[in-house]
């Protein structure tokens, strides 16, 4: 459920680091909480990105929640495709469904954030 | 949780099919079990069953009961003359404001079922019984009856096949006695879904058994508030709280058509008449966005001045984009009309439609 190569934040964002680049999506976890994924907001390539805050926003046929970026940096790449398939998010987090690719300002931010077993227990402690 | 919420006897089913429990009206209701979208589409295409068990249901006998209830609903009681046929309505104050929308059924030759919302139940149990003479016999039942929504265009097929060889369904907007699975019932051919369908009321206790018989067909598929609330918008139907209110008058609206002109003693009358002949000055009307998903109190705009707020909104599953109701000026309530929703941070173009928004249904006709 929580795949052991992504790096997790408390707003339920995963991040996969390849160099200084990171592609962020939500958790599994998250997506069950929000249900059927109507609508993504993703910002445009080039945006500035900070760590913490509000990078573009996800909604259900209930609710909408904003989407919180565990790190800083430019964007350089976005999931247009979730534009006209947003149920993609709920059918593959990790995969199809991730959101945006982030060049990294500061890489050291990753060491932050939750391995694996460190989300799992916190979403247990959430739940 | 500090509030003492209320659940109905099926709370115990929901939580073992894994729905999602939310507070609603005072009262602990599954939101969604597999998905909003999916039930949504069932029942479209087959049959959803929905607990509303927490709704309430009066019953009211005597023979001054025709006169005194024909004095507290806006529509004409006289419509449903014959026994077993069923009315919308509101019920409104003196100056017009909506106490609650309602269905009358005509159980009997001196007797009435009415069945309101949860939320209102005392509001509109005080009004109601505050206005009868005492010859008129009036029990609360609420407490004690299940109610049970099967809709979708295959539901009379599943009522058929549990209630026997010999059970002729109700027409449309009528109500009959029958025995599904050994319970007695009352079929009323009713819903909020625009869909074909029924709701079935039985003793609370038997809530379970006919919950579990329903579900052991295939084609049938549990459904939360979630759902019922995407199918009743798409629909165009009213749901008291967002789209009225005690500070709405039925023609602001759009339920002129529950108040027939030639009836004028009923509470509320010579003010509904007046507004009326005047027009209204704000109208609840239909809007459809492209982008994002209107949602109860966001701003609406025209020329970049704040003209109303969104009533009810949502993603219709059906369209595939936004929907949602809003009061407007008059003047800005044309079909056609160019508006603006504020989806938070972002202004998206909205148009204004006369619901039903989903045109095509197994209904495909509005109560009446």
């Amino acid at each position: 459920m929580y795949p052991k190569e992504l790096k997790y934040d408390k707003e339920h964002e995963w991040i996969k680091v390849t160099d200084d680049v990171a592609v962020v999506g939500i958790s599994d976890f998250a997506q069950d909480q929000l249900g059927e994924v109507v609508y993504v907001d993703l910002p445009a390539v080039g945006d500035e990105i900070v760590a913490g805050e509000n990078f573009g926003e996800i909604e259900s046929v209930k609710s909408v929640s904003e989407l919180i970026s565990p790190v800083s940096g430019e964007v350089v790449e976005v999931n247009d495709a979730l534009g006209d398939t947003p149920e993609t998010v709920n059918e593959d987090p990790y995969g199809d469904g991730w959101m945006i690719k982030i060049k990294m300002g500061d890489p050291a931010q990753v060491d932050d954030l939750m391995t694996a077993d460190e989300y799992e227990a916190f979403v247990a402690e959430e739940a | 949780m500090t509030e003492d919420l209320l659940s109905t006897p099926l709370y115990q089913e929901h939580l073992a099919l894994g729905a999602r429990i939310v507070p609603f009206a005072g009262w602990e209701m599954p939101v969604q079990y597999a998905g909003i979208i999916e039930e949504h589409k069932a029942v479209r295409a087959s049959v959803g069953i929905f607990d509303v068990c927490h709704m309430a249901e009066f019953r009211f006998f005597g023979f001054d009961a025709f006169e005194a209830l024909q004095k507290i609903i806006t529509n004409d009681l006289g419509k449903i003359a014959e026994i077993g046929s069923a009315l919308y309505t509101v019920m409104c104050d003196e100056d017009g404001g909506i106490i609650d929308d309602l269905i009358v059924y005509h159980t009997g030759d001196i007797e009435y079922l009415v069945i309101a919302n949860a939320a209102n139940r005392q509001t509109d149990w005080d009004w109601i019984t505050s206005h009868l003479p005492e010859s008129v016999e009036s029990v609360d039942e609420s407490d004690r009856t299940g109610l049970i929504a099967v809709q979708g265009p295959r539901a009379l097929e599943v009522i058929a096949s549990l209630a026997g060889d010999d059970f002729e369904p109700p027409a449309r907007f009528h109500i009959a006695e029958a025995v599904l699975a050994d319970v007695p019932v009352l079929i009323a051919r009713t819903g909020y879904t625009g869909e074909d369908g029924v709701e079935i009321l039985c003793h609370i206790d038997r809530a379970v058994a006919i919950w579990r018989v329903l579900l052991s067909f295939a084609e049938v598929t549990p459904c939360g508030l979630g759902a019922r609330d995407t199918l009743r918008l798409e629909m165009g139907y009213p749901l008291y709280g967002s789209d009225m209110d005690r500070g709405v008058d039925p023609i602001s609206a759009g339920l002129g058509w529950v108040v027939p002109k030639a009836k004028t003693d009923f509470i509320g009358a010579e003010a509904i008449a007046r507004i009326r002949e005047a027009g209204p000055q704000r109208k609840l009307v239909g809007l459809e966005v492209s982008e994002g998903v209107p949602r109860h109190g966001y701003p609406v705009l025209h020329d970049g001045t704040e003209v109303g707020k969104v009533a009810s909104g949502t993603y219709s599953p059906t369209l595939e984009h936004g929907i949602a109701t809003a009061y407007v000026p008059a003047e800005l309530s044309a079909p056609g009309t160019e508006l603006v929703i504020a989806i938070r941070r972002k202004q998206v173009a909205a148009t204004v439609v006369r619901p039903p928004f989903v045109k095509q249904t197994s209904l495909s006709v509005r109560p009446s």
